[in-house]
């Protein structure tokens, strides 16, 4: 338990997937004008990334690992994603009508968003706290897919915070749009560096 | 043909102008072997990738062409991941998952998208190459200034800064340098215009 509670603060805090490993940066600056469309978008990323740690973990230990075939794995996870993101939409848009309409425009764009992928790849490479033998195992790779999309959330929520700020306030005329952008996000992962030195 | 280069380099910098594939060039650019081993990957996926898409532009249905686009890429991203750690297994450690997740970068979809798929192999494989040459030097540049602000080295050669600022490889130093090069940027373009 305290493994996974330590996955968790990790993945969230210390090792933030967007301002400290630069995955998913991409949305984080297209996606992050406005307060309710980033909740949106990292409630999406959030779902897709929890979903795509279980299915990439199982296609990796039950089908490319028996058939000695771990170069494919960049190849296979892309197209579980893609699949994935499509399946998402289509439940999505029949079942729940009002989130689909909420999140239509950023579902697509997730396939290509690379902290899912990211994640995926880095569940079947870090070493697992649990079974010390091999790497993560299939709580810890769902645990970690779901924190990191949290921190992808945290991340993405206080940026469009920010970014809402800053739409009213006098700003050189060269640093408007994305280089003010930036440089906000570099003061916010500045911060946290104060999480640096953790460790569960 | 040259018009097509230019264009990438210049004119529709995939990484200045248009602000594409961002986690790259934020991520790997803490020194300019990491930048510009990242920028050629890059470019090496863009041609090979652009090319094999317009051969094909007529055969792959319209419905599915996202998804061929997207297996086509990650077969090339996956032949330079096992290049890269076959001879270069150090630059492959240092830019870690960054070589896999070429795949999601945002420039290589875009290109097969906006151009390959519409234009002849030739022209394709020239603007792979004029895109990916735009991403390698945007890399170069920002990885030069936080490989010599950071670390008071370039290319592993001290430059002889007594004390250099470690936050510069850190990442905040990565949006915090990217920010002030767009910016200068468009200090130049908009004295250009009011001329």
């Amino acid at each position: 338990m305290t493994a996974l509670v330590g996955i968790a603060l990790t993945s969230i805090f210390v090792q933030n997937f967007v301002l400290v490993k630069f995955y998913g940066i991409c949305p984080f600056l297209g996606v992050s004008k406005k307060l309710d469309t980033a909740l949106g978008m990292g409630m999406a990323v959030t779902f897709v990334m929890t979903l795509a740690s279980m299915l990439t973990w199982a296609c990796q230990k039950f089908i490319l690992v028996p058939l000695d075939m771990e170069y494919m794995q960049t190849i296979a996870f892309i197209v579980i994603i893609a699949a994935l993101v499509q399946f998402v939409e289509m439940f999505l848009q029949k079942s729940i009508p009002s989130l689909y309409s909420a999140l239509g425009i950023y579902l697509p764009l997730i396939t290509t968003n690379c902290a899912v992928l990211g994640v995926a790849l880095l569940n079947v490479r870090t070493a697992s706290v649990i079974n010390l033998l091999g790497t993560y195992t299939l709580i810890e790779s769902v645990v970690n897919g779901f924190s990191a999309g949290i921190g992808f959330l945290l991340a993405i929520v206080l940026f469009a915070g920010v970014r809402e700020r800053l739409e009213s306030s006098d700003i050189p005329k060269a640093l408007q749009g994305f280089p003010i952008a930036l440089i906000s996000a570099s003061l916010l992962a500045m911060a946290f560096m104060g999480f640096q030195g953790m460790s569960f | 043909m040259l018009k097509t280069i230019k264009n990438g380099l210049i004119n529709e910098n995939p990484t200045f102008v248009q602000v594409l594939g961002m986690c790259p060039t934020l991520a790997v650019t803490t020194s300019l072997v990491n930048g510009i081993g990242m920028g050629l990957s890059v470019t090496f996926v863009l041609i090979l990738s652009n090319m094999l898409i317009s051969m094909l532009r007529k055969i792959i249905p319209s419905k599915i062409r996202i998804a061929a686009y997207v297996v086509i890429i990650a077969t090339f991203v996956t032949v330079v991941d096992l290049v890269l750690k076959a001879y270069v297994p150090s630059l492959s450690q240092s830019l870690g998952l960054f070589i896999p997740l070429i795949v999601v970068n945002c420039i290589i979809l875009a290109r097969a998208e906006a151009f390959a798929s519409k234009n002849t192999v030739l022209k394709s494989a020239a603007d792979g190459l004029g895109m990916g040459l735009g991403f390698t030097v945007a890399l170069s540049l920002i990885s030069a200034v936080r490989e010599i602000l950071g670390n008071g080295t370039i290319l592993g050669m001290s430059v002889g800064i007594a004390n250099p600022a470690t936050v510069m490889i850190l990442p905040p130093g990565g949006f915090l340098t990217l920010g002030i090069i767009l910016g200068i940027i468009n200090a130049i373009r908009n004295r250009k215009e009011q001329r």
